[in-house]
């Protein structure tokens, strides 16, 4: 029992201070290895590896699966439930203060200036998916030679499918990010 | 009642289908939430994205809990938010349970390789979609132009951007009420 309200406690405190993306967490979740002992760095290393690469945003994986790991199920639903709590708690009391200030013009004007930050802030995000895809690592430069063709072709017929072409471009999503792990599969598109 | 499970549902199908960071989860957003049942309008996706980006949390939790709340009330942003959170723990737990050096795997390492290639995409044309929306002028031009140079070569926090962003909207409209 003292492990679940310990594990609640400790992804409340992440949940509460992480701001921003899924990896905001993560000096949380060493601070926890450092504290507790319930994993290894290394063991968090493999958990974060997992966590990109199945579906789900990446701090509820991260969460999940750390809880997994000390508490086996109820332990990852304890650490999820943990995790999320105070945002809901927090978003709910904005969006409340929102709903009620929604026709000042001082809130129309700051999301006036907010709406494209926050388009940027997402092409920036998007930016680095790119570089990734398109170099690999890029922690010691950029390489010209890393990029693949089969790369850039799967990226410009994507696109014409997903933008361009009436037919299919109203389809769902996951229909193409479907296709696409196939076609990586097939054509071994990480080179393994 | 209805409306909950609603929501849970279609959150618990964004959440399987995000894939990486919170931005992954916007093209899945749009779809389901803009375009199919019209809960909240591209604008109000953006302000919930930047807000999330500078309150606690991770973006993907706050943006659910804030279109959650709008459908349907606190119930409704508690719904949302768990929905968003469903699939993770299935597939973590079955994947931590089940299967030694998951990410390992030649599959999965070729299909996340293909898959990264669909995301960049994706997210491509919601930047697009929301662009035509957000930047309406040359001011909003500008305030694009500085948050993406500022976050793509600095490592400054988003919340600065945020904060510049929304003082910029406040003077920039103060003035044209003023002229007027």
């Amino acid at each position: 029992m003292m492990l679940y309200l310990r594990l609640f406690y400790e992804f409340f405190k992440a949940g509460l201070f992480a701001i921003g993306g899924g990896m905001a967490t993560l000096p949380f979740l060493y601070d926890i290895s450092d504290k507790t002992g319930w994993y290894t760095y290394g063991q968090l290393a493999d958990m974060v590896a997992i966590s990109e690469s199945t579906p789900g945003p990446l701090g509820v994986n991260m969460a999940t699966y750390v809880g997994f790991t000390c508490g086996g199920v109820p332990g990852s639903v304890v650490a999820t439930l943990g995790l999320i709590t105070p945002s809901i708690i927090i978003i709910l009391i904005v969006a409340g203060f929102l709903n009620a200030f929604k026709d000042s013009s001082y809130v129309k004007a700051a999301f006036y200036g907010l709406r494209p930050a926050s388009t940027a802030l997402i092409a920036a995000a998007g930016f680095s998916v790119v570089l990734l895809v398109l170099f690999g690592d890029t922690s010691e430069g950029i390489r010209l030679g890393n990029v693949s063709a089969s790369c850039i072709i799967l990226m410009v017929v994507l696109w014409f499918f997903t933008a361009r072409c009436k037919k299919t471009k109203d389809l769902h999503p996951a229909i193409f990010i479907v296709a696409s792990a196939v076609i990586g599969v097939v054509f071994r598109f990480a080179g393994v | 009642m209805g409306k909950l499970v609603d929501l849970f549902f279609t959150f618990a199908r964004i959440g399987g289908l995000t894939f990486g960071g919170g931005y992954a989860m916007l093209p899945m957003i749009q779809r389901e939430v803009v375009e199919k049942r019209g809960w909240a309008t591209e604008n109000e996706v953006m302000d919930y994205y930047a807000i999330g980006q500078c309150t606690p949390g991770i973006i993907a939790v706050n943006t659910a809990t804030f279109i959650g709340q709008k459908t349907a009330g606190i119930a409704g942003g508690i719904a949302a938010t768990v929905g968003v959170a469903f699939p993770s723990l299935i597939i973590i737990c079955l994947i931590a349970a089940f299967i030694q050096n998951f990410s390992d795997l030649a599959v999965v390492q070729n299909a996340f390789a293909g898959i990264r290639i669909c995301v960049c995409v994706l997210i491509f044309n919601t930047v697009i979609k929301l662009w035509k929306k957000a930047v309406v002028d040359l001011p909003t031009v500008i305030i694009f132009l500085l948050v993406l140079l500022g976050a793509v070569f600095t490592s400054l926090s988003p919340i600065v951007f945020v904060v510049f962003a929304g003082v910029a909207g406040v003077l920039l409209k103060n003035k044209e009420v003023q002229k007027s």
